[in-house]
């Protein structure tokens, strides 16, 4: 029996894991593109900009994942995720990336914004050039400033991870309370807690190490 | 023959008139001590002097070579600017050393990037690395830092870090180093051993302007002094001439209320 819920919680983390890492993989990125978007010149991009991150950040995870899921079908009447668990599993991945874009991209705002005008001032009377000063003056900065916050936001991904059920993709906690239904047996659900919090500590000591790495200087 | 000559500079900043019509030459090894009250315009003119804001109108000549000419500032590019700049260097108030870097990382980040765009970086990019190093910490112990080196600007006093700031600014050998009130964020015990590092390169007849609230220090070291009014040069002169015999009511005005202190 035990054999049995441990590969199945197994089988399940290792999505939740997956949810996780491509999450990480497309939101920091695509934060950065929505930062660039919401500090624009351009007023209208701005304005677009800052909308869409209000709405996203203004509403539950779980309502945009059954939108982003359901939407497309309902809608536009042409189902964009294809069919089966991998479809789910694609629409949840997206639900996601858009969400967490939107909390890492006004963090990045903070953290840029944050450095001091002085700072690039001084590289521009040095001669130095734009990217010089964003590469070798600004960005170490910038990530000191934001390690803090940002790893607030990933341990959060890490539980949130589990609202990607409501959509039926089989993350661990779907797979643990399946025994309650198949089996009558509760404690597989309480037991993917250990599997959290096995996880965010050792990301909570990663995030310490990064951090210590950092505190050669002060900003 | 002049090493700068700044003429009819006018700046607005929307309907704010800040500098109207400044100008003033400077000879080769001489200071120049810019004075007057906060919002007078004297830290806007060693920002058009930097380039970090665009006069709109009048001219910047460095050693005879027009360097700035509002009327066809348009023509020039975010690179030209930027070689335009290596003329000059600011010291800021607010010292703005780069945190993550040492003090000698500091002196030597422009210097090293500049380099990489030397023809013959890439055979000699070693012996080219181990001058500016050189350089750089030459500099430090001439500002007195020989033992501090290899210390993060949090690790140093305001005093220490603003004599980094210095270093770093002479280290690619500007035409005119600017000074931008030195001495205004630190501590008063702590004032001494920055004007005492610009004295001695005032000595070594090091080509300067600065702006300055340090009355006793304008009249010392200057070699001209610049009293500015609401965007005006009101006044300019020996140190003798403004601070001993003012002409203008406003300048007298101004030194009554700095000698009252």
């Amino acid at each position: 029996m035990f054999q049995s819920v441990l590969a199945s919680l197994n089988e399940g983390f290792l999505k939740t894991l997956e949810i996780f890492g491509l999450t990480l993989l497309g939101a920091f990125p695509l934060g950065l593109v929505i930062t660039f978007g919401s500090t624009s010149q351009f007023r209208p991009l701005k304005y677009v900009v800052k909308f869409i991150v209000w709405v996203v950040r203004g509403t539950p995870l779980m309502l945009q994942l059954i939108i982003i899921y359901y939407g497309p079908g309902l809608l536009l009447g042409s189902n964009w995720w294809g069919t089966g668990a991998s479809g789910r599993f694609t629409a949840a991945v997206v639900a996601f990336v858009i969400n967490y874009a939107c909390y890492f991209s006004e963090i990045y705002r903070g953290g840029i914004e944050g450095v001091p005008k002085g700072q690039s001032e001084a590289g521009q009377v040095l001669g130095m050039t734009k990217r010089q000063i964003f590469s070798r003056i600004i960005l170490l900065q910038v990530i000191k400033r934001i390690v803090p916050p940002m790893g607030n936001e990933i341990i959060t991904l890490v539980k949130d991870t589990s609202l990607a059920r409501v959509i039926a993709v089989y993350e661990i906690i779907w797979n643990g309370q399946a025994f309650i239904k198949s089996t009558g047996i509760i404690w597989p659900l309480f037991f993917t807690g250990v599997y959290y919090l096995i996880f965010s500590g050792v990301l909570t000591l990663l995030l310490g190490w990064l951090e210590k790495k950092l505190s050669f200087f002060r900003v | 023959m002049s090493v700068l000559e700044v003429k009819n500079i006018s700046k607005s900043f929307d309907a704010t008139e800040v500098l109207k019509d400044v100008g003033f030459t400077l000879e080769k090894g001489e200071v120049i001590a810019i004075i007057g009250s906060s919002g007078s315009g004297k830290t806007t003119l060693l920002r058009c002097l930097n380039f970090l804001e665009k006069p709109d109108s009048g001219q910047i000549i460095v050693n005879r070579e027009i360097l700035f000419d509002a009327a066809s500032h348009k023509l020039l590019s975010e690179n030209d600017i930027r070689k335009l700049r290596l003329h000059f260097g600011l010291v800021f108030q607010s010292f703005n050393l780069f945190p993550q870097y040492t003090a000698l990382g500091n002196v030597k980040l422009a210097g090293e990037l500049l380099a990489k765009e030397r023809d013959d970086y890439k055979n000699n990019h070693k012996a080219i690395l181990k001058e500016i190093e050189e350089k750089a910490a030459d500099l430090l112990r001439q500002v007195g830092l020989s033992d501090k080196m290899q210390l993060y600007p949090h690790q140093l006093s305001g005093g220490q870090q603003q004599r980094v700031a210095i270093a770093r600014a002479l280290a690619l050998s500007p035409d005119v180093l600017c000074f931008d009130e030195p001495t205004s964020a630190l501590d008063p015990e702590l004032t001494g051993e920055v004007l005492k590092v610009i004295r001695s390169l005032a000595d070594r007849n090091t080509t300067m302007v600065i702006v300055t609230h340090e009355m006793q220090f304008a009249r010392d070291v200057a070699d001209k002094v610049v009293f500015m009014d609401d965007g005006f040069v009101v006044e300019s002169g020996t140190p003798e001439e403004v601070f001993g015999q003012p002409k203008q009511e406003r300048t007298i005005r101004f030194l009554e209320r700095y000698s009252n202190i």
